[in-house]
């Protein structure tokens, strides 16, 4: 198990490695920092001069060292739009983000488990059957179009929800909240719904399917034949069978919820890092797009490698084919 | 004649003649590429065309309604270009890149697929570790990233005269560890077969027994993924030309006219979004629906309700 440990650690790090590589290689090769910094009255020799203080003459791989032991230092450059640390810029939009992601998650959960069982309990029933055409359909529906049906109908025709921004938030230690105030989760319903109606479809039928495996496992048939109340087989001994995968599939799919929620901020303005990201695009401040993907990546790689050795806890099988 | 009396009496056609959803949904599907690749042809006007379009047309609502005109049947957009057929040209470049994307990550998920099952060893671990880390890391995110990378390096004029061939080259290099793996699962299974063996035998040299004899049979697995991922393809064409980082609204695609429509949605104008919208729906959901039914066909062991 330690050896597992070590040798994804070490996987993670070379995959930081070429992450920052690209990042790196993307800041060396688009825009000048010194013309950014310095106006166009200032001479050639004396930009030169600002080059070399700044060791933009130095080759290519001496700037990537520094490039790495900065970033391993918190420092990854400065945006220039906003002319604040990138990191700081970013930490700052990261909780809208969380939020946007927390909120859909609830919902997530609060409505696929009762859905997805009763459909595999009752597959028969139109109810089910409805469910399992609207999640077909609900597949095929992007992300922003159901946002901009949401403002629309809740928005703009029926006045419910506002439709932009966040609303009002509170300041908690620095992590400026939309959850404590009313106007926040107000603002936080109809961007959290869109995000979430990517994976509804998706869970129920996950939940639906391996709901209705279980069912016909033998232990289930034992358990009727034992004559316990269906209740107790329903919820006990096929629910609990059920939550496994759906786990774990869970623990992968949050990562995908985070990346549509840069299409799900833009159609809301919601002031959260996918909104930033694409600012930072079209202004072409090429050290906060390179911050970005720096972060991304590396929340990414932890992700993935506390979620692999987890699993190598839990399964001992990942363990012995990770090793060969 | 043999080879389409061989596919009538399969087991597919078969399966086909009895199933309306996959009739139906496999005739609108050939329906909606024939008038996209046709749009030069069955549009009533040429959008991209600039000497046709007035601005003083825009935001003309469809001709059933107040202060619709004939002319525009679903009324025009917010340059005053007629919207069927600016969603006839954007349907166009959506199947363009969604099918060219697909080819794309079709043939380098092949190769490093049947490289990394036949060969196997070193090679084998190395590729399928590369393909691990990116398919650890949303598509979609790589996909953004990627392009936001290529507009700033190419500055946005540039790279919106090149973007139907960047926008292939991106979903293509997003997707391919899935067909890099499916192939390789099926090459892992073929591998040992006998008939490989009697090839490596008679002493075939290892690429044609790679392309020639192991690569036919992993087409199954591979056709059933593929129908699946033009729909995705054309799914994350729309939502990077949704961000602003695809099509360019001059050469609009369907994701592109919906990003440029959203905002007269709330003054009323709600056609600029809703028939692009509705237009894209229907075109993933056929091919959806039509992959599923393949893949129950194709592969009954995987079925799961």
């Amino acid at each position: 198990m330690f050896a597992f440990i070590v040798r994804r650690i070490i996987q993670s790090i070379i995959v930081m490695l070429v992450i920052s590589f690209i990042g790196f290689s993307v800041q060396h090769n688009i825009g000048d920092p010194v013309r950014d910094m310095v106006g166009i009255s200032v001479s050639v020799a004396e930009r030169e001069a600002i080059r070399d203080e700044l060791g933009l003459n130095d080759p290519f791989w001496v700037q990537y060292g520094r490039f790495v032991r900065n970033a391993l230092h918190g420092d990854l450059g400065t945006s220039y739009f906003h002319s604040k640390p990138a990191l700081d810029v970013i930490l700052s939009k990261a909780p809208a983000t969380l939020e946007l992601v927390f909120g859909s998650s609830v919902i997530i959960l609060v409505f696929t488990f009762p859905v997805g069982i009763y459909s595999a309990l009752r597959p028969r029933s139109w109810f089910s059957r409805f469910v399992m055409g609207a999640s077909t359909v609900g597949v095929a529906v992007p992300v922003f179009l159901t946002a901009i049906a949401l403002i629309y109908v809740f928005g703009v025709e029926l006045n419910w929800l506002p439709a932009y921004g966040r609303g009002e938030t509170v300041n908690v230690h620095g992590w400026e909240s939309g959850l404590l105030t009313m106007d926040g989760i107000q603002h936080l319903i109809l961007p959290s719904i869109s995000l979430s109606s990517i994976m509804l479809p998706l869970y129920i039928r996950l939940i639906r399917s391996e709901m209705m495996e279980v069912l016909e496992t033998d232990y289930i048939k034992f358990a009727w034949a034992k004559g316990l109340h269906r209740k107790r087989i329903w919820l006990v001994h096929a629910f609990k069978n059920t939550l496994l995968p759906v786990v774990t599939v869970f623990g992968v799919e949050i990562g995908i919820l985070f990346a549509f929620t840069l299409l799900t901020e833009t159609v809301f303005q919601w002031q959260g890092m996918g909104f930033m990201f694409l600012e930072a695009v079209e202004r072409s401040d090429t050290a906060l797009l390179v911050a970005y993907l720096v972060v991304v990546g590396a929340m990414f790689v932890v992700i993935n490698t506390l979620v692999d050795i987890v699993y190598g806890f839990i399964n001992p099988m990942v363990r012995v084919t990770g090793a060969k | 004649m043999n080879t389409w009396q061989r596919f009538r009496d399969s087991y597919f056609f078969y399966s086909f003649k009895r199933d309306p959803v996959a009739i139906v949904s496999s005739a609108v599907f050939f329906f909606l590429v024939a008038i996209a690749f046709l749009a030069p042809v069955v549009a009533p006007f040429d959008p991209y065309d600039t000497a046709t379009i007035d601005i003083l047309d825009a935001e003309i609502p469809p001709s059933w309604m107040e202060g619709g005109e004939d002319r525009f049947w679903l009324g025009t957009d917010i340059q005053g270009r007629d919207l069927l057929s600016t969603m006839l040209y954007g349907l166009r470049t959506s199947v363009i890149i969604g099918l060219g994307a697909v080819i794309f990550q079709a043939v380098v998920g092949i190769l490093v697929g049947l490289t990394s099952g036949y060969l196997g060893g070193k090679i084998d671990s190395f590729l399928m570790r590369v393909a691990d880390i990116q398919f650890s890391i949303p598509y979609l995110i790589v996909a953004i990233i990627a392009s936001a990378i290529f507009q700033l390096a190419f500055g946005v004029g540039r790279f919106e005269e090149l973007a139907m061939p960047l926008l292939i080259l991106i979903i293509g290099m997003s997707e391919w560890p899935k067909y890099a793996r499916t192939v390789r699962a099926s090459v892992l299974g073929e591998r040992k077969k006998e008939y490989v063996e009697a090839a490596r035998v008679i002493g075939l040299n290892r690429r044609l027994i790679m392309f020639r004899h192991i690569l036919p049979n992993t087409m199954t697995p591979v056709l059933v993924i593929s129908t699946i991922q033009v729909a995705q393809a054309v799914m994350s064409e729309a939502a990077l030309s949704f961000l602003g980082l695809g099509m360019p609204i001059t050469k609009p695609s369907l994701g592109s006219l919906i990003n440029a429509g959203f905002e007269y949605v709330f003054s009323g104008s709600w056609w600029i979004t809703f028939f692009p919208g509705l237009l894209l729906v229907t075109f993933t959901l056929v091919i959806i629906l039509f992959g599923d039914w393949m893949r129950d066909v194709l592969n009954p062991k995987l079925y799961k309700g």
